[in-house]
């Protein structure tokens, strides 16, 4: 089969310096001395001038740490991490509080005007990373944006317009300054500081992140989103990230990161925690996009990463969906505590992985509350040389009666040099829990590719249609101007992996 | 999760079952010096918990506790209780091979020779300096596993069976294990190879004489069908309600070769079956199949690991679960396609109906794939009866346990379904109807 | 004489929202009454109430049937006495053939009544009987029950089964959804050679289409859980004509 050789041969040129956003900035930074020691955890918590209880759960997340082992239960191999090799703070150098947008160092404005972002209004109002003719004649959308570069926040637009709906958008840091009870009432109480290795070393040392309270009955005014750059080398990026929608609010947040390629890993441990209270909603989305290493699997960003929702209150609705590109390790379980009686979890999930990545991700659904229900849909492709593995928890509770899930996951092959794998764990312990999981693992239907291209089209444009086809359940959960992205991604995630 | 301290050594207890035992356990030289590595490989692992992964949901330091004493050799009292148990048992002109608390028992064992078998007991093999290779039969290839390197260290006894090339006997070959004595546990290992192009069937009953109380049966079947060969392998487990089963199967087919397995469990407190099945030639196919029928505070555990080691195999697993007041059942299945195994068809669809509210059913079905032209699925449903078709049947007339038993029967048909033989699929269907009956 | 069904004043609730509010009627033995209504006007409520079927609570009002109290009696206590729900969507049993079943069915049915089982032979010739005049093939009774049938099979095994159980008060529930002229018409047929002088029907429909092929006695207009107006078949072409919004206003 002329074709299938082909798409080995390609495999193997298979080169991810295609990857866009591999650039470095220069810039000045201000870095913490390399390693880890509670003088670290000291300095951090000093430089964001936090109160002190804050330094006190950091300390005492950072002792718990040393106690702990790193968790090797996942699909994924890499070598041993020298946690004291690493640059746990940096920020980019400045002189003073920043009084506008103006004096954000102009090389950083440049970073995220050259990956896109929007971080002056204006732009932002005269239409958000679109895509040319795909959304003409539609008012654009606005999106709030908190941008985080290496350890810090350099930006927040539309902190003005939100704060008049009442919804407060900022960095955690200022934050832990300005809301001080809100961040001490929810932090931790989701993932607590002793929850995993992962979790544990960001309790310690986290710099930064988005802070988002919607206030009882509001619904978000824009869509909210931060996005994530790591650029100084040998720096770990440990953001932490809480949501709290109040009674009856509603809140859709997006979540976007790249990195420039560099020949070392680089660490990035990320908690996310979101609270759903009664009545309230979140829709959390992730465009993953971190550098995923070059073509001999040399370099790329080790994401280990926590997120995890809480539908603290009944009727209340937490959906995560994400689009995941990049990383050369990807540890990734978004999950949802069914705790309020007729709460609602959903997971949509794109995982991609070629070259040398290993992804191991996926998702629990813990079903504690009455009448509840959640809903998985993933889809993994592995291509290349990769790794690609979901793993997935659904359980009910002896007193979660009524729990419903429906869980799909299925995976797509391209090539033979490639893994794709299916762990999902079902756990019921309640007679009325109905639980449905089905999983399929195939590869590209010979005779579909070879229908496309009696029809006309390019091998990799038909393989590209199959994909597309195949993720778009999930895509159809992005919002829009993220799932253009996102397919774009896609594209170009799996360019050269096929003849 | 990573602060869990594991008990990595045995308590004195369990160290002592092997020492008190060693003197009576059949060979010498190459053959002790396999049991003791064994031996020492569970004692460093101790009784698998819910930390080692594959034991995740059958924590056997809770369930099992300790691993009881070995039996005592049967006596002619011991034999007579063995022979009223199995009255009861006699599948219908099957070849009986009877092991009473670990030992061969010819006095109650089908004698006759048969065209194209060969029966030798494992004691005289292990026993026999003649034999050559005797210490391999302690060996597996598996991946390392405490209970099975419990079972290489103390096995006392267990079938050696050769099924000649292109053999087609007559009469299924039913290995029946009976425990007589109480708080004892009995260790067998049986071997059975079954040439190229031979057609056999092989019954496994695992039974308690009246008055047998919370006894161990430790089993393990290593098993190796040739090219061409056919097997049809049934699992009937049987034991008294408060006794534990932990049996491993370990099979490895040829090219062409049909394998079709079914374990049936309805007894036993605590019962782990775990079978690795390879697929070591291709265009062979595989069904392995199973129900559980479990009650009260049962406990069954079925874990199979498929290896699609080569291309063009095809495999399909069925099971079912029915579990009832706090019963507990674990289904594993794992499918790993290797590499290269490119045109494997592998399916799994287990099933588990929730009939209390304090019932419990955790399935774990698992894919591994390596080569990307395969066809692959599984699919996992629990709950309850639908309440919808039991409505209906009670609406044309059938009280509600009727209604129920109609519904767990066509539950548990499709599995059941699959025993090609008759008679032995009419044995486990009569199994499911008379536990629907206990049921009242 | 007693009547056969008679339902008073009944009120029934499913969760927190009165679907029935006080219905009653009165059906006797030979008769056949149609009721009629827009869609969650309660005609299925009904139906099921009086089968039995979980999730329904009666906050008021009775029924009798035979005399007895119908709603102390289980769905299978109820069918043995001869109440006969003809479900709108019968469901699918896969694993349980459909010989199975009806054997199964009916004995439980006769041995609650103190009646003898059915010899094998006896049963055998009993339904073949009913299938051929229905014109259900024997290899449709080895299938799971309702198991890849189409609407028009369901319908007519759901008529095989009034056949053979002999009930006394036969309730079909929208018997025509979901089947075209032909089927409606073989189903009907065999549903008509059942009346008797000794059993009754109550048939619930919103069309009356129906109703040209089982002709009823009498007509019943539900409204908002309320039986609003009762009359002779002529009221079924009536509202034929003039359709239900006169009496969703009465109702109101």
């Amino acid at each position: 089969m002329p074709a299938e050789l082909e798409t080995v041969e390609r495999v193997r040129r298979i080169d991810v310096d295609q990857y866009r956003y591999g650039f470095e900035t220069i810039i000045e930074s201000d870095k913490a001395p390399k390693g880890l020691s509670e003088d670290i955890v000291r300095f951090i918590s000093d430089k964001k001038d936090e109160p002190e209880w804050m330094l006190e759960w950091r300390l005492e997340a950072y002792r718990r740490w040393l106690t702990m082992q790193e968790p090797t239960w996942a699909r994924v191999d890499y070598p041993k991490i020298d946690y004291q090799d690493v640059y746990y703070y940096s920020a980019p150098k400045q002189k003073k509080a920043l009084a506008s947008l103006d004096e954000v160092d102009p090389e950083i404005l440049k970073t995220y005007e050259k990956l896109g972002i929007p971080l002056r209004e204006q732009e932002v109002l005269a239409g958000v990373v679109r895509d040319e003719g795909e959304t003409d004649g539609e008012a654009p959308r606005r999106v709030a944006v908190d941008a985080v570069f290496d350890s810090v926040s350099v930006a927040t637009t539309f902190q003005a317009e939100l704060k008049k709906a009442g919804v407060i958008f900022m960095p955690i840091s200022h934050a832990l300054r300005e809301h001080p009870d809100l961040v001490k009432k929810y932090l931790g109480t989701v993932v607590p500081t002793s929850d995993n290795f992962f979790a544990t070393l960001n309790s310690a040392v986290f710099s930064d992140g988005s802070f988002v309270y919607v206030p009882p009955g509001v619904r978000c005014p824009m869509e909210l989103s931060t996005y994530f750059r790591i650029n100084e080398r040998n720096t770990g990026q440990f953001e932490r990230t809480l949501i709290i929608a109040d009674k009856g609010s509603y809140v859709s947040y997006l979540e976007g990161c790249t990195a420039p390629q560099r020949d070392e890993n680089q660490l990035h441990a990320a908690v996310v925690e979101l609270i759903a209270l009664d009545d309230a909603e979140i829709k959390y989305s992730t465009v993953q996009n971190w550098y995923p290493g070059n073509s001999e699997g040399k370099g790329g960003v080790y994401n280990f990463v926590t997120k995890r929702g809480d539908c603290r209150g009944k009727n209340s609705k937490i959906s995560w969906t994400q689009v995941e590109t990049g990383s050369a390790i990807t540890w990734k379980y978004p999950s949802c505590i069914l705790r309020g009686d007729n709460s609602r979890g959903e997971f949509y999930s794109i995982a991609i992985s070629n070259g040398y990545q290993q992804v191991d991700s996926g998702t629990k659904m813990i079903h504690l509350g009455k009448n509840t229900t959640s809903r998985i849909i993933s889809k993994g492709i592995a291509a290349g040389k990769s790794q690609n593995t979901y793993r997935g928890l659904v359980s009910a509770h002896r007193k979660a009666t009524g729990a419903r899930n429906f869980t799909a996951c299925d995976s797509l092959l391209i090539g033979d040099k490639c893994g794709a794998h299916t762990v999902p764990y079902v756990e019921a312990k309640n007679s009325s829990a109905l639980f449905e999981h089905e999983a399929t693992t195939s590869k590209i239907s010979e005779d579909v590719l070879f229908y496309c291209v009696q029809r006309g089209l390019t091998q990799e444009e038909a393989v590209g249609l199959v994909v597309n086809g195949f993720v778009r359940d999930v895509l159809q959960q992005l919002p829009m101007e993220f799932a253009v992205e996102a397919q774009k991604l896609i594209s170009i995630s799996l360019e050269g992996s096929v003849g | 999760m990573n602060l869990a301290l594991v008990k990595p050594t045995m308590d004195g207890a369990a160290s002592d079952v092997f020492a008190i035992a060693r003197d009576r356990l059949p060979g010498k030289g190459p053959v002790a010096e396999v049991r003791q590595a064994a031996f020492e490989d569970f004692a460093q692992k101790g009784l698998p918990h819910r930390r080692v992964e594959e034991w995740k949901y059958t924590d056997l330091r809770v369930l099992l506790r300790e691993v009881a004493p070995l039996a005592a050799p049967p006596d002619q009292a011991v034999l007579d209780r063995a022979k009223k148990t199995l009255a009861s048992l006699d599948v219908n002109g099957a070849h009986r091979l009877v092991l009473v608390d670990g030992a061969f028992a010819p006095q109650l064992s089908d004698t006759t020779s048969e065209a194209g078998v060969a029966v030798q007991t494992l004691r005289a093999m292990l026993e026999n300096a003649d034999v050559a290779a005797r210490a391999d039969l302690l060996r597996t290839n598996v991946a390392s596993d405490a209970m099975i390197s419990l079972n290489s260290a103390m096995a006392t006894d267990g079938a050696v069976i050769d099924v000649t090339e292109n053999a087609a006997p007559g009469k299924p070959i039913h290995i029946v294990h009976v425990a007589t004595q109480s708080k004892a546990a009995a260790f067998t290992r049986s071997l059975v190879k079954v040439a190229n192009g031979a057609r056999v069937t092989l019954i496994e009953s695992f039974v308690g004489a009246d008055g047998a109380a919370g006894y161990q049966a430790h089993d393990s079947v290593v098993l190796w069908a040739g090219d061409g060969a056919d097997v049809q392998h049934i699992r009937l487990v049987e034991d008294a309600r408060d006794a534990a089963n932990i049996a491993t199967a370990i099979v490895t087919l040829g090219e062409r070769t049909q394998y079709r397995a079914f374990n049936l469990t309805s007894g036993g407190a605590v019962c782990r079956y775990q079978a690795f099945l390879r697929f070591g030639g291709q265009n062979a196919h595989a069904d392995v199949n199973g129900v559980s029928l479990l009650n009260g505070r049962q406990h069954a555990d079925n874990t199979l690991v498929l290896d699609h080691a080569v291309p063009n195999c095809t495999s399909n697993e069925v099971f079912r679960a029915v579990v009832d007041d706090q019963a507990h059942s674990v289904f594993q299945g794992r499918i790993n396609v290797h590499p290269d195994a490119q045109k494997t068809d592998a399916r799994m669809m287990t099933r588990a109906l929730l009939l209390s509210d304090e019932a419990e059913a955790d399935n774990k079905p698992e894919l591994e794939i390596f080569a990307d032209d395969v066809q692959c699925g599984h699919g996992a449903t629990t709950g309850a009866l639908d309440d919808s078709l039991l409505f209906y049947l009670r609406a044309r007339g059938l009280p509600e346990k009727e209604a129920q038993a109609l519904l767990i029967q066509a539950f548990v048909g499709e599995a059941m379904e699959s025993i090609a033989d008759e008679t032995l699929r009419d044995v486990a269907i009569a199994t499911a109807e008379r536990w629907l009956a206990a049921r009242g | 004489m007693s009547a056969l069904l008679e339902v008073r004043n009944l009120q029934v609730r499913v969760e927190e929202r009165e679907i029935l509010h006080g219905l009653s009627l009165t059906v006797n033995k030979g008769e056949v009454h149609a009721i009629m209504g827009p869609n969650g006007s309660g005609k299925s409520t009904l139906s099921h109430v009086i089968a039995g079927k979980p999730g329904y609570e009666v906050t008021g009002g009775e029924i009798l049937f035979k005399g007895e109290d119908l709603l102390e009696m289980s769905p299978d206590e109820r069918a043995a006495k001869g109440v006969f729900l003809a479900f709108q969507y019968p469901v699918e049993i896969p694993g349980v053939a459909t010989m199975t079943f009806l054997r199964t069915a009916l004995n439980a049915q006769r041995k609650a009544r103190g009646e003898s089982e059915y010899s094998t032979p006896d049963f055998l010739k009993k339904v073949r009987a009913v299938a051929a005049s229905l014109n259900i093939p024997q290899e449709m009774l080895r299938r799971g029950v309702n198991v890849g049938f189409s609407g028009g099979e369901k319908k007519r095994n759901e008529v095989l089964q009034m056949a053979l159980f002999e009930p006394s008060l036969c309730i079909l529930d929208e018997m025509d959804s979901g089947l075209d002229i032909d089927a409606l018409r073989i189903a009907a047929d065999g549903v008509n050679a059942l009346r008797s002088s000794e059993r009754a029907m109550v048939v619930i429909t919103h069309y009356q289409r129906l109703l040209n092929y089982i002709v009823p006695d009498f007509v019943h207009v539900m409204s908002k859980g309320r039986v609003v107006k009762s009359g002779g078949k002529e009221l079924a072409l009536e509202l034929e004509e003039s359709g239900y919004a006169q009496f969703e206003d009465q109702a109101a």
